[in-house]
């Protein structure tokens, strides 16, 4: 019989604090975790709750990549950690929570409250007056092209990441960010939606907007969805512009 | 009533890649131009000649190089002033970005941080420059550039203005491309990585021309003898005395 492969002893060290408790400074605290064939950080974050220390605080719905709840820094970069696989790491793995947001405890933080400001900041749902009025007339048919268009913008989960992994939001916190203009993005494309480029231009034409963005493309490369946020965003820069050059 | 909105943010994005792009083209021809002294001291020659309006007047106006120099520092001053507004505003704000940028190991946000250092070089010495090529346009010429290099210790600033430029300009241009979605086709991924390395290939390849020809300025100050000044006598175009 063949031996079982041990796995690697993983230090993962995690970045602490309970800024509720007066006493309580932030701290590193490292665990050690044997590694197990397709182990990710969901994993290892479990187990370190259940055998080492059962204060530790992170989040954690879905385990699979759809609700945004379990963003964290990990080695310095956002990333959701159920979709981070121990393999790709090395022996040391440091987390910490996403910075921007309030947190909560340890590795927990409120994303809730930041994206729904932004979301009444941006005003991201359907504008249209007529349908208001008349809530049994039926909605106006779209092409499936169209559709996939928009549902594609519509896949983020509001984790997070491309929030923490901007330069330009973390010097200004008044950046809308990726989140925000990806919203833009997708309502803009949306024929139900009746707003106007003018309309569009109030809310992201300006340094707090699409014109603060530096091109650091941080959003882009750690978004867990790879949603287009480069492309999306160089087309309400042209957009933009044009709107306010035309006026 | 029409909606007003305040154009003036999208205007100054506009014009500082506007700026950006006019200044980097320029430095383009700039710094190939100037390597003509790497061909003989005669071509380069040729080139300011050119410069100077000589092939097409049939006499030599420096003052073409002034009003070209003065044009640039304008487009240089306002790029400088628009673009300003992304610098860090506070020691906060450069240490949040600071360690955002050590932390994350991201490239292109390492590169903004090149961007903002080389840019605030340049208000210096990029205006130390452009201000004596803009008084001074008779004075370039394989042998008077030579002696400002050597002679007038431009040497060093001019050294440390190429890497500058040179940085910012293709960072700038690679940043240009991508902000404003030119030629990102269907696969971003794929046209980002080939501006990339257009960027890195054409940072190399003008610092080592730069540098060549920085070099070659500096062997003909050093070793040229300058007791009948620095006019170059060309032995093929002669000019006709005006009496």
């Amino acid at each position: 019989m063949s031996e079982i492969e041990k796995g690697r002893i993983l230090k993962i060290n995690v970045l602490r604090f309970d800024p509720n408790d007066p006493s309580n400074l932030p701290h590193m605290q490292t665990f050690e975790i044997e590694e197990a064939y397709g182990m990710t950080l969901y994993i290892v974050l479990n187990m370190i709750r259940e055998h080492h220390d059962n204060s530790l605080m992170f989040d954690f719905v879905c385990r699979a990549g759809i609700c945004g709840s379990c963003s964290m820094l990990v080695n310095g970069r956002p990333t959701l950690a159920c979709r981070t696989l121990t393999s790709k790491l090395g022996q040391n793995i440091t987390l910490a929570p996403l910075p921007l947001f309030k947190l909560i405890k340890d590795l927990s933080i409120y994303t809730g409250e930041w994206m729904r400001g932004l979301n009444e900041r941006l005003e991201t749902w359907i504008h249209d007056k007529e349908q208001e009025l008349h809530i049994d007339k039926l909605e106006e048919r779209m092409e499936p092209a169209l559709a996939d268009e928009i549902y594609e913008l519509d896949r983020c989960i509001e984790c997070g990441c491309c929030v923490a992994g901007c330069g330009t939001i973390q010097m200004r916190p008044n950046f809308v960010g990726a989140v925000g203009l990806n919203k833009i993005a997708r309502y803009h494309l949306d024929p139900r939606d009746k707003r106007g480029d003018e309309d569009y231009y109030e809310l992201i034409g300006d340094e707090d907007g699409v014109f603060g963005c530096m091109t650091l493309l941080g959003c882009e490369d750690v978004c867990p969805k790879d949603l287009p946020l480069q492309s999306k965003i160089a087309y309400l820069r042209r957009m933009m512009v044009k709107t306010a050059l035309n006026n | 009533m029409k909606k007003t909105i305040d154009k003036i943010p999208a205007r100054l994005d506009f014009l500082q890649s506007v700026t950006g792009l006019i200044l980097a083209v320029f430095i383009m021809g700039h710094i190939l131009f100037e390597a003509s002294i790497l061909i003989s001291n005669e071509m380069m020659y040729k080139v300011t000649l050119m410069f100077e309006g000589y092939y097409f007047f049939g006499e030599r106006y420096p003052g073409i190089i002034s009003f070209l120099a003065a044009a640039i520092f304008v487009i240089f001053i306002l790029h400088a002033g628009i673009a300003m507004r992304k610098f860090p505003a506070s020691y906060k704000q450069y240490k949040i970005m600071k360690e955002h940028s050590t932390r994350m190991k991201h490239e292109d946000t390492s590169l903004w941080m090149i961007q903002v250092i080389t840019g605030f070089m340049m208000f210096f010495i990029g205006s130390v420059h452009l201000y004596i090529m803009m008084t001074q346009p008779e004075n370039i010429g394989p042998f008077a550039s030579s002696s400002r290099v050597v002679d007038e210790f431009m040497g060093p600033l001019y050294f440390m203005l190429l890497l500058a430029v040179v940085s910012h300009a293709f960072i700038g241009l690679y940043r240009l491309a991508l902000k404003w979605g030119f030629m990102e086709g269907k696969n971003t991924e794929r046209s980002r990585k080939i501006f990339k390395l257009l960027m890195k290939t054409m940072i190399a390849v003008y610092i080592i021309i730069g540098l060549a020809s920085l070099a070659k300025y500096t062997y003909i100050g050093i070793t040229h003898d300058f007791s009948d000044g620095v006019k170059y006598q060309s032995q093929t175009i002669k000019f006709e005395e005006h009496k």
